[in-house]
């Protein structure tokens, strides 16, 4: 059903008129320009689609966008601010944490949600976070280096 | 290659995408603008197949006005790092920070020919030229520079771009300055030489990755991300199994999807809409009937089937008489060993964006030849050559699975159906179906132990896996290596097979390495040390001893429940050791890999950290194909279309990872991106018998099969 809908986009308010069954992620890609966040299996296995609504993780393949309605939306575009990285997106790239790139933007929202949720995770922790994320490249190990870092940056610049 | 970055190069952005080189060169203006001869005195740079690189020195790197240096390879980036590592070298030779070099790249119109990128060739293959193309840049602005400040060149010496008069260094004029308002042309005599190692201050230094901030704002650009007003998304219609014919269809419910568009052409039918999902969900609304699949073999079945249908044998390798050598055993070793079909699974599944105006076209391809793209695209539209451009934007990984571009060539043709701007973007469905999977393959071993306990002989006998790693190198006075594959023009498998990350490598060097640690264990010796006692290559046992200080190696006789295994591999021209610690459940037959250490001899090293991330990679996603990755199909149909079934590695899988790259830097570089793969199944292998006494045969080496290897009482 077209409707329109209205949400916080990367704290800016916006209004779409779409077909309100439509996923997420078709809609930041496509009406709406933002590219960062990816397809990757289309099925919510893969973690490439991730978003942050109201702080916590979702694969935008699965979510219909009419259950975004007034709330809350980040995607990776909107972690830049004001030209500046978010402690997750520098600490990926002091440890080279990726190769093609790809699974990153899902990556960083989902260690961000991880974060948010719990600021001092251990490192298994972080490994049952961060499960259900794939890379085909092999960045596990940076990964995870990454996140610890950006946990302790987080943590300690309160 | 982007729009962004050519309009940091100060070009029209629009522009040059349609351009060819020369338009470009006009574009571009002054600057240094030089005839060059690379290619005649490097013999690197005889292709021996293919193409040609250019011997003209703009086709590797322009320096600007603002002294800022293009570097142009017809190479991509799909997460290796070589967008780094070359710009690294042109960095080094010409004396300037690699922040002020530009890379472009996969761009046919702008870049220097290129056959593709795999087969971990970009540094040791391409690296020489650009190299040798940055001496003679240098060479040709000092030449320039020591006219302007008239003094001889040897009296110069340049630093970050800056050419100076070393006795007095407030004498000095930058590259910017020289080449300022300049169309220069001139020959260059070729004598510049690259520099040695002694005088690196770049090659040899850990740079990050330079396209870190791109991809960590979402701002890097892949083919699928591309968008014109005018574009087209295509869902394209699949058989159930490969082979399947199709026997009837009704697009009718598609027809009336608003904004749909059927292209119906024989049997490629597609849907296109504005919006891909919409496509794709109208594609579901077709309703398709198929004939049966001709192929019947399973999973299973596979491997008889290959063996039934392998023609003559090719001799890879021989020497001396087997009959002799088994002659001489003291005991006789004869295993087989089987690899099923793996998928590449790139993170990212193919895309292509086809643009045609008029008589020409422009593909953007997520693809590891671009070139080669550019000629299938031409033929298929029957257009010249040089009236096709082929872009790749970054590709989300490739691992051997891109270079086919079947994905262009269904764009193609549904832009020219259409006439619209068409992007073709594969569902990971789609990427599992039409994917050129690793091929399933059987290794057929005998060898024997000499009365002296030395090796005997050893009968090698690869069927399909390719023949990339099939030698060995140890002491072996009888041996014969033979490839089996498919006759001519027929084919075994039931679907496409292609190269895989290191193909045919991962399966000979399991066989390998398994049959050398059952020969071991006969004879009763440490499974290094008799791999010490045995190898032939000295550089291979300097790799194998630098792997065991680290790990910790101490001599013991297998199974000696610790789960200690070792592999030794070479692949493009890096030697590589690898040592796994794993611990095996004895009761459900899953494996836990709890640590790698992994040594390798690479030759001189561009960049420390890109290459030691190539062998993190590596070992990585090696825990894959080695415990889990396995293609299911029956009559022509793939069971695994997504990564439910299909099983690749996660964070909980990650053992403890150490490497250690041997300093050679008077050696030339060699391959970084694959051959810290190729041991990682004979390692896990051995280490698991070393566990429990369970000697595997098979890969993926899966709980069942483990538990069923599992020594009875």
């Amino acid at each position: 059903m077209t409707e329109t809908l209205q949400f916080t986009l990367n704290d800016i308010d916006v209004r779409v008129t779409v077909d309100s069954d439509r996923m997420l992620l078709w809609v930041l890609r496509t009406d709406l320009g933002l590219t960062g966040t990816k397809y990757g299996c289309g099925e919510g296995y893969c973690g490439s689609c991730t978003v942050l609504v109201e702080n916590q993780a979702v694969r935008s393949c699965q979510t219909p966008v009419k259950e975004i309605e007034g709330k809350n939306v980040v995607t990776i575009e909107g972690l830049l601010k004001d030209g500046k990285p978010h402690p997750v997106q520098k600490t990926f790239m002091e440890h080279d944490a990726f190769q093609c790139g790809y699974c990153t933007p899902g990556m960083i929202i989902n260690a961000c949600s991880l974060l948010h949720e719990n600021p001092r995770p251990s490192k298994q922790q972080i490994v049952d976070g961060m499960e259900n994320n794939l890379c085909r490249c092999g960045a596990h190990k940076r990964i995870l280096e990454a996140v610890q870092s950006a946990s302790k940056e987080l943590v300690g610049g309160r | 290659m982007n729009n962004n970055e050519l309009l940091e190069l100060g070009f029209d952005a629009a522009a040059p995408l349609q351009l060819n080189r020369r338009k470009f060169l006009q574009i571009t203006g002054s600057g240094l603008v030089l005839l060059f001869t690379v290619g005649e005195t490097t013999p690197l740079l005889a292709e021996p197949q293919g193409g040609n690189l250019p011997t003209d020195f703009n086709a590797f790197l322009k320096i600007g006005e603002d002294g800022r240096v293009a570097c142009y390879t017809g190479k991509i980036e799909m997460g290796q790092g070589v967008n780094t590592s070359l710009g690294q070298m042109l960095a080094e030779e010409l004396d300037i920070s690699i922040d002020n070099v530009d890379m472009v790249m996969g761009n046919t119109d702008l870049c220097p020919w290129d056959r593709g990128t795999w087969g971990s060739q970009t540094t040791r293959q391409f690296g020489p030229a650009l190299r040798q193309a940055g001496a003679e840049a240098r060479m040709v602005l000092l030449e320039m520079a020591a006219d302007r400040l008239n003094v001889p060149v040897n009296a110069l010496a340049v630093k970050d771009g800056v050419v100076y008069v070393q006795s007095n260094k407030q004498n000095n004029v930058s590259y910017a300055e020289l080449t300022k308002g300049k169309r220069i042309e001139r020959r260059v005599t070729g004598t510049a030489k690259v520099k040695s190692p002694s005088e690196f201050n770049i090659i040899g230094k850990s740079f990050k990755r330079r396209d870190g901030m791109e991809k960590v704002t979402g701002k890097a650009q892949y083919t699928g991300d591309l968008h014109f007003p005018d574009m087209l998304y295509a869902a394209i219609l699949r058989p159930p199994a490969h082979g399947a014919q199709l026997t009837s269809v009704d697009v009718t419910e598609a027809r009336n999807v608003e904004g749909a568009e059927i292209v119906q052409d024989g049997d490629f039918i597609a849907v296109l809409h504005k919006y891909p999902d919409v496509a794709q969900s109208a594609l579901s609304k077709i309703k398709a009937t198929f004939g049966p699949s001709p192929y019947t073999t399973d999973d299973k079945t596979i491997f008889d089937h290959l063996l039934k249908s392998a023609g003559e044998p090719r001799v890879i390798a021989s020497d001396g008489n087997l009959q002799a050598g088994e002659e001489n055993s003291a005991t006789v070793f004869e295993h087989t060993y089987f690899d099923g079909y793996k998928a590449h699974s790139p993170m990212e599944p193919h895309a292509a964006v086809v643009k045609i105006e008029g008589d020409k076209a422009t593909v953007w391809a997520s693809t590891q030849s671009p070139f080669g793209t550019k000629e299938q695209v031409a033929r298929e539209l029957g257009f010249p050559s040089e009236n096709v451009t082929v872009i790749a934007p970054y590709l989300g990984g490739g691992f051997g699975g891109k270079g086919g571009n079947p994905q262009a060539l269904e764009a193609v043709r549904l832009a020219k159906l259409t006439g619209k701007t068409v992007q073709v973007a594969w569902t990971r469905a789609d990427e599992f179906f039409m994917d050129s999977f690793r091929p399933a393959a059987v290794v057929k071993i005998r060898s024997g132990l000499a009365k002296n306990g030395g090796m005997s002989f050893w009968d090698f006998n690869v069927y399909f896996a390719g023949t990339r790693g099939s030698e060995h190198f140890y002491t072996i006075p009888h041996h014969s290596i033979r490839f089996y594959s498919a006759p001519r023009g027929t084919n075994a498998h039931p679907f496409a097979t292609g190269a895989w990350r290191a193909p045919a490598n991962n399966t000979n060097t399991f066989a390998r390495e398994s049959q050398i640690d059952i020969m071991a264990t006969r004879a009763g010796a440490d499974a290094y040390e008799f791999r010490m006692r045995n190898l032939r290559d000295e550089k291979m046992k300097r790799v194998l001893k630098a792997a065991a200080e680290k790990f910790g190696w101490k001599p013991a006789k297998s199974p000696s429940g610790r789960g200690y295994g070792i592999a030794c591999g070479e692949d493009a021209g890096t030697v590589v050791a690898t040592m796994v610690e794993v611990a095996v459940d004895k009761a459900s037959g899953e494996v836990k890999v709890k640590r790698v250490v992994c040594a390798q001899d690479m030759g001189l090293v561009i960049n420390p950290e890109g290459a030691t991330i190539q062998m993190e990679g590596c070992i990585t996603m090696g825990l894959g194909y080695a415990l889990r990755e396995d293609i299911h199909f029956e009559n022509g149909e793939i069971h695994d279309l997504n990564f439910d079934t299909y099983e690749i590695p996660r964070f909980s899988w990650l053992p403890e990872i150490e490497t250690v790259i041997l300093n050679n830097p008077n050696e030339a570089p060699q391959g970084g991106g694959e051959p810290a793969i190729v041991t990682m199944g004979g390692a896990i292998a051995n280490a698991i018998y070393d566990a429990v006494g369970a000697r595997i045969f098979q890969m993926p080496m899966i709980p069942e099969r483990v538990k069923a290897a599992m020594p009875k009482g």
